[in-house]
């Protein structure tokens, strides 16, 4: 049987439609989310009231949000910045980690150092191991034409081992009872908080990664031919571009901006390595960045809208006693609804007519 | 006359003053590890929380499957900001995040399960789980034919460590030949994972299957195999009757009881709580009818010199792996020594790394 409509592109993509058509796309989630709720004897109304009041309610929690967002933002942006060129740099959650183990060698190697040039140097190494991180596998798929998809997955679980291995071994703290943790940054390495908000500087690093790589994008000639080149690999070649550095610049800044997320956990929240730093926010970068767009602001905005469900599920699952597993069923059922509805910003049904 | 009148009001006053201070409204939060679920870690401390919601004035709540590390902060956070009077976090990862709370919200108590460090206003606690693992360990090697016990652990910490241990010397007190094999998954809760890591024991000959993990996907293993299981947490028969032969169990309302009384009272004392056999936090569940009767006797005989505190494990003389002696003969280990353990006994399989 042939379906009544068939698919046509539109002529220009939505423009404040396109709001509209996501903002309905989340109301839809929400409002399978509040049947779910309803299904299971909880108030649907104040059960979403709730889920928004803990995320958004409260200056406090919307720090909290912020102050989750910042790692994913910074490990999306990295992954945005690879996929630009069509690169599949999968690999933020284990440039993260390095990023995460290189900080922390910093300190321990130069935990004398007083503040000012610690934690510039803790930046300096932390974006380096993340960007060395994200050069093997540029570096093998340019010369092995290894699939960068699968290496850099597969680098993410050395990395984590990696981590482990330190933390259960060489660095473990000896006063930690036999904990997998290592010592206590002093507070020279510590990433300080903004005033007299539970926010940490790590937001400002946030906004200038952002800043640099719009103005990357936009407004120089680099940041053109790895727009260009990420449209057409072919149209790249015959124009010449330099597609060999292309790939090796987006992998060192991809894995550098995710190894500042690993240095920003290490040293603004945990203040130390420990094996549970890992929570997976390389992989939530990359829902992140393709909900995006991969356009810096959005990212930012898909970070933090992102955190407030993470942040207002917990609320939630306080208030009502609701299952973990609702929080994390309804971040898949909004990802996937807007997902699916962002095809109608450049495509519409048309009815089929009789010929 | 006015005299009078001062004292009926001041009987008046006390009266009510003793009332609302033993109605007083106790609001106690918990924070979990891994889901509730249906058998695990957080199941039997979610059982204590279910005990203590039914008294008089006091209301719980729990926020489950916590991440270890930059989460547990903000949801202990939380819990403070909401005005909990009294907040237990049941995961050793948890230990730094409460610390730096307990210092913002002086006037509330906080309890760390499983850790180290203390403050005026945090205690720690846990329960000598090794006491029950030293009984299991005595129905897995009197139960096996192959000689070689599975342990399916999480994370080499000292926590597990010494349940291993305990498990093993309680095996080869009554079996000298028998050996127990370690595999560690790296998570507390993975059911899919755990059951691999059960099958891959068995693999290697094992004919016992024991498990410090949150699901009861060994269990099933080792029942699919037409082996023996043991169940840690809860009575896991339910999960594998064939197979389950008794569990290593928790038994938290007590003691959770115990604590917020405490705090209502006002007579609550910062320190670490470290209760055995003899409080009844923790125990063996009932041993199925596969285990033949000489067994039965002689476990419980054990745990009776346990409850009357004349038998410890942890005594000398004890050899490590490599037959280096750690534990004199005469000395038993003390609680830091046991907090702290990092090596294996003599019997175990498997590496601490």
């Amino acid at each position: 049987m042939i379906s009544p409509f068939r698919i046509v592109k539109r002529e220009a993509p939505l423009a404040w439609g396109a709001c509209l058509v996501i903002s309905g796309a989340v109301l839809f989630a929400l409002g399978i989310g509040m049947g779910m709720l309803s299904l299971q004897g909880k108030p649907p109304l104040s059960g979403m009231g709730l889920l928004l009041q803990g995320a958004f309610g409260s200056r406090w929690a919307l720090e909290d949000c912020v102050g989750k967002a910042v790692p994913i933002y910074l490990c999306s942006l990295g992954v945005a910045v690879a996929f630009r060129l069509q690169v599949w740099n999968i690999g933020a959650e284990g440039q993260f980690a390095l990023g995460a183990v290189g900080a922390a060698w910093a300190v321990y190697r130069f935990s004398t150092l007083p503040g000012w040039t610690l934690i510039p140097l803790m930046m300096l190494v932390a974006f380096a191991a993340g960007a060395f991180w994200g050069l093997i596998p540029a570096f093998l798929k340019l010369r092995m034409r290894a699939n960068e998809i699968i290496v850099t997955l597969m680098m993410n679980y050395i990395a984590i081992f990696f981590l482990d291995y330190l933390v259960y071994g060489r660095w473990k703290d000896p006063s930690s009872f036999g904990f997998p943790m290592t010592p206590t940054f002093p507070d020279s390495a510590v990433v300080g908080r903004i005033g007299g908000t539970n926010l940490n500087w790590g937001l400002l690093l946030c906004i200038v990664s952002g800043l640099l790589v719009w103005v990357f994008f936009r407004h120089t000639r680099l940041g053109f031919e790895l727009k260009a080149g990420g449209q057409s690999l072919q149209a790249a070649r015959y124009a010449r571009l330099p597609y060999e550095n292309l790939v090796v610049l987006v992998m060192v800044l991809s894995g550098g901006l995710a190894g500042w997320a690993g240095f920003i956990e290490a040293s603004a929240t945990l203040n130390r390595l420990q094996p549970s730093i890992m929570v997976g926010y390389g992989y939530t970068a990359i829902v992140v960045a393709w909900l995006a767009q991969l356009n810096p602001l959005y990212i930012g905005i898909a970070a933090f809208l992102l955190a407030g469900l993470r942040v207002g599920g917990e609320n939630l699952q306080l208030e009502l006693q609701v299952p973990a597993a609702f929080g994390e069923i309804l971040e898949g059922l909004i990802l996937l609804s807007v997902l699916a509805a962002s095809f109608f910003i450049r495509y519409r049904l048309a009815p089929r007519r009789r010929s | 006359m006015v005299k009078r009148t001062i004292m009926v009001m001041a009987a008046v006053l006390w009266c009510c003053g003793a009332a609302l201070s033993a109605g007083k409204e106790m609001k106690v939060g918990f924070v979990y590890v891994s889901p509730v679920g249906d058998a695990g870690y957080s199941y039997a401390h979610d059982m204590g929380r279910k005990f203590i919601e039914g008294q008089d004035g006091v209301t719980t709540a729990f926020v489950e499957a916590v991440a270890e590390g930059p989460d547990a902060e903000r949801v202990i956070l939380n819990m403070a900001r909401k005005g909990y009077d009294l907040v237990f976090a049941t995961s050793y990862g948890y230990m730094d995040p409460m610390l730096k709370v307990a210092q913002k919200f002086p006037d509330i108590v906080f309890m760390h399960c499983s850790g180290f460090k203390t403050a005026p206003n945090m205690g720690n606690y846990f329960g000598r789980m090794y006491q029950a693992r030293y009984l299991t360990g005595m129905v897995a090697g009197s139960m096996t034919r192959s000689n070689t016990l599975g342990y399916v652990a999480a994370f080499p910490i000292p926590e597990v460590i010494r349940g291993i241990n305990a498990f093993t010397l309680g095996a080869r007190a009554v079996n000298p030949n028998a050996d127990v094999r370690v595999v560690w998954t790296k998570t507390w809760y993975d059911p899919a994972t755990e059951k691999e890591a059960a099958k891959s024991l068995l693999d290697t000959g094992a004919d016992v299957i024991a498990q410090h993990q949150d699901s009861p996907g060994p269990q099933e293993a080792a029942q699919e195999r037409g082996v023996y299981s043991i169940g840690y947490n809860t009575d896991m028969s339910a999960f594998a009757p064939k197979a389950h032969l008794t569990a290593a169990v928790w038994n938290w309302g007590p003691f959770y009881k115990e604590m917020t009384d405490a705090v209502r009272n006002g007579i609550w004392k910062s320190g670490a709580y470290w209760y055995g056999m003899d409080k009844d936090i923790v125990d063996i569940s009932p041993m199925a009818d596969m285990v033949p009767e000489k067994v039965r006797t002689r476990v419980a005989a054990k745990k009776a010199e346990l409850i009357a505190g004349t038998f410890e494990p942890f005594s000398g003389e004890l050899r490590d792996q490599g037959g280096t002696v750690r534990i004199p003969a005469g000395k038993s280990m003390t609680d830091a020594e046991l907090l702290g353990m990092d090596w294996f006994v003599e019997g175990v399989i498997g590496s601490t790394q």
